[in-house]
């Protein structure tokens, strides 16, 4: 079975919301939408306050390059044009709107049925992308219509779809598999047809026997669709080892996939993507899972984008535990901790996961032993241990001679370090004085 | 309700300490303490415990006293110092006293005078026995002839090891190979049986402690190598086989070099490293003054650890 080559790491897998059917979450009494929910530039509100509006109708339009259109994701009455703060603490553009009704757009296919043909030519499949606000919903969010806008004398070869889901906890791409497998076909059959190569794969690690048997199942009713198992290692979904996984190509430091052939998809952007071409639905809804050890219960949402951290979670399970010590979007490897839960949640944003107050807690740090366990736990073949005391020392230039811009931030390394470093902390900090060096050069 | 954690991810720990790594070794040490036990008597017992409880007690000392910092002695590194102490002297009654010299130096200067675990250079038990070598080289290779099992007599039969016999008489008193594997030949007290060792090393390696590199590369190199001399001239040098079971190449090389503090971290450099300790070992067994040289050799390559790990980088992902 096929994996990356170097480094991972193995943590428990605890994907115990499995078995959870996607439910549908009830639409609040207001809803904030931030402006940008995407990598890049925010989107420039185009409704004003009064302004009534209707479900998947515009209301913050990409006038930059880098950026995506944003859609209402409920109809009513904007309240206002202002500033939110995110789920992290920042000041963000977004528009209020005051819910009334759920009037959805009549461009927009409501109806169960599935719709297999499409008749778009690649060029106009990726500005309906643009149009839909589609972006990437593995974690990075960029936005779909420009990865799959291929730059001069680059040639896309391969299609790659990240179905690995292997952060822990998270299980949303796996219930979108089991409900969804014919739609998620569809839309990886647009995207490998907007990029105009033969064959897709869809990989998925061996943790999800179900998913995987389903998908192949399902494909066999698609051309080029390629079902791809793979070994359960942390960080598989990872954009670089995902693609040395499936066809052993290496992305050079510094470059993108596109630089040898290869375009990387999620799998819940697929989902969307299908949504988008066949059903003209924008981007308003986000798959995500409601979990966490000390939960009576556990979930899968498909919950509209605006709806807040805490609004999840008086639905889903009332209130959160006396023991709960952190809220996580995403999983416990490269999620990041929730500040604020009155944020409205985002275009993709991938789970609600509490975490009990023993385990939010690191534990005490001491002397580094020198092992190496955090340069053999690196899928990029780095050496953390260095970097830290680099960083601690200010020492950018020689940070950024061992290429430290070269880490992905998997965790890896502090996960697996035996003295409690905190390595991916000090690696962060070490990079971003680094960017700020190169940017003071410029 | 309370307030809520903020962290940078990853929220999730492997749960593996240092505190756990120093307990394995410890416990993979376990094997060769009772060999010991069983070949020298209570005196391996008491050298061995003199020896632990001397490098506990130096170090809450140093770090109470003179650091005046939180005790670390709960992290069970100064208790695997004292046993490879203890290992790497003579199991005689006239060690009590003198393995409590050696205690103070190895923990002292060997590991508390660079700032604790971790950051010493050399390997402190090492530091212990050689500064022992040099200040006390009568009682140092006083060695206790092998009792059968369980020899409960406390007094000092002087017997040879097996490499300074080697040295004196030539090759014709030498043990048997099989004898230097079981461990019935003189020596000091942990490196005589090459099986107790061996199955500590293989928990070592089951439980991720240390990896195959250093003492394969140790080994081998000391095999390869003794293996041309012999064949060179079979007379004057020692077979392989018997070169690398006799004397503590098995504890040096599964237990000594290994040690991470003072190891090269990238699998090549630990393969550089090993090769170095092999060389050095039977260079100065054959050429240098003392019949053995497996501290010597290791803690040379000791010093050119931080060389190693400069030259030694992992393979990167793509470049």
């Amino acid at each position: 079975m096929r994996t990356f080559r170097m480094g991972g790491v193995h943590p428990e897998e605890n994907k115990i919301s499995n078995d959870a059917a996607i439910e549908v979450m009830p639409v609040g009494k207001q809803m904030v939408v931030l402006m940008n929910q995407h990598l890049g530039a925010p989107a420039t509100p185009v409704v004003q306050k009064g302004d009534k509006v209707k479900v998947g109708q515009l209301i913050g339009e990409a006038q930059t390059f880098m950026c995506a259109n944003v859609h209402s994701p409920v109809s009513g009455t904007v309240l206002k044009v202002d500033t939110c703060k995110d789920a992290f603490g920042l000041s963000k553009p977004a528009v209020y709107i005051t819910v009334e009704g759920d009037e959805w757009m009549e461009t927009i296919d409501r109806t169960p049925d599935i719709k297999r043909e499409c008749t778009l030519e690649p060029k106009e499949i990726v500005a309906k992308l643009k149009e839909m606000g589609i972006v990437g919903l593995g974690g990075a969010t960029f936005p779909t219509h420009i990865k799959y806008s291929i730059p001069e004398g680059k040639k896309a070869e391969y299609l790659i779809v990240n179905a690995a889901e292997c952060e822990p906890y998270l299980t949303s791409d796996y219930r979108v598999m089991m409900e969804h497998a014919e739609e998620v076909c569809i839309g990886v059959s647009i995207l490998r047809k907007a990029l105009g190569v033969p064959n897709a794969y869809i990989g998925i690690e061996s943790n999800k026997p179900l998913a995987i048997a389903k998908m192949q199942e399902m494909a066999k009713g698609f051309e080029g669709i390629i079902i791809e198992p793979l070994k359960v290692k942390y960080p598989q979904g990872a954009e670089k080892q995902l693609i040395n996984a499936v066809t052993g190509r290496k992305v050079p430091s510094g470059k993108l996939p596109i630089d040898v052939g290869c375009v990387v998809s999620n799998l819940g952007s697929c989902f969307a993507v299908y949504e988008a071409i066949q059903k003209n639905k924008p981007l308003i809804e986000n798959i995500l899972t409601v979990t966490g050890k000390e939960l009576p219960s556990q979930h899968n949402y498909v919950v509209r984008i605006g709806t807040t951290y805490n609004e999840i979670i008086s639905h889903s399970i009332g209130q959160l535990p006396e023991t709960t010590g952190k809220v996580i979007s995403g999983g416990t490897m490269m999620g990041k901790a929730v500040v604020n839960l009155d944020a409205p949640t985002v275009k993709g944003n991938s789970s609600v996961l509490v975490i009990g107050e023993k385990e939010a807690r690191r534990a005490e740090e001491t002397n580094c032993i020198r092992c190496g366990k955090c340069m053999h736990a690196c899928p990029m073949g780095l050496e953390p241990y260095l970097f830290s005391a680099l960083v601690k020392n200010n020492k950018v230039e020689e940070a950024k001679a061992h290429n430290i811009l070269d880490c992905i931030e998997c965790g890896c390394c502090f996960f697996s370090c035996p003295a409690n470093k905190p390595l991916t902390d000090e690696i962060r900090l070490g990079k971003n004085k680094v960017r700020a060096m190169m940017a003071a050069k410029k | 309700m309370n307030l809520l954690n903020i962290s940078g991810s990853p929220h999730v720990h492997s749960d593996e300490s240092t505190k756990k790594i120093m307990w394995r070794v410890n416990l993979a040490l376990v094997p060769a303490l009772l060999c010991a036990i069983a070949y020298f008597g209570l005196n391996a017992l008491l050298v061995s415990l003199v020896s632990v409880a001397s490098c506990v007690l130096f170090q809450w000392l140093i770090e109470k006293f003179i650091l005046k910092q939180k005790s670390t002695i709960s992290d069970g590194s100064a208790i695997v110092t004292g046993l490879l102490l203890a290992f790497n002297v003579p199991a005689t009654a006239q060690m009590l006293w003198i393995v409590i010299i050696g205690a103070l130096v190895a923990i002292g200067i060997g590991k508390m005078s660079f700032g604790g675990l971790g950051k010493n250079p050399f390997n402190p038990a090492l530091v212990g026995r050689v500064f022992l070598l040099i200040s006390f080289p009568v009682q140092m290779t006083t060695w206790p002839a092998v009792g059968g099992l369980f020899p409960m007599s406390l007094d000092v039969t002087t017997g040879a090891t097996p490499l300074g016999i080697l040295k004196e008489e030539g090759m014709a008193g030498m043990p048997q190979a099989w004898d230097l594997f079981l461990g019935h030949v003189g020596g000091s007290l942990g490196e005589v049986s090459a099986i107790a060792i061996l199955i500590g090393a293989f928990y070592l390696l089951c439980r991720k402690v240390i990896t195959w590199h250093i003492p394969v590369a140790f080994i081998g190199t000391a095999f390869i190598f003794s293996g041309i001399l012999w064949l060179i001239n079979p007379e004057q040098y020692l077979d392989p086989l018997s070169s690398i079971l006799a004397g503590g190449i098995m504890l040096g090389a599964c237990f000594m070099a290994t040690d991470m503090v003072t190891s090269p971290m990238a699998k090549s450099g630990q393969l550089i490293f090993g090769f170095g300790c092999g060389l050095l070992t039977i260079v100065i067994r054959n050429w240098g003054a003392y019949p053995e040289g497996v501290s010597f050799a290791i803690l040379i390559m000791n010093s050119v650890v931080p060389l190693l790990n400069r030259w030694c980088k992992p393979k990167r992902f793509a470049v």
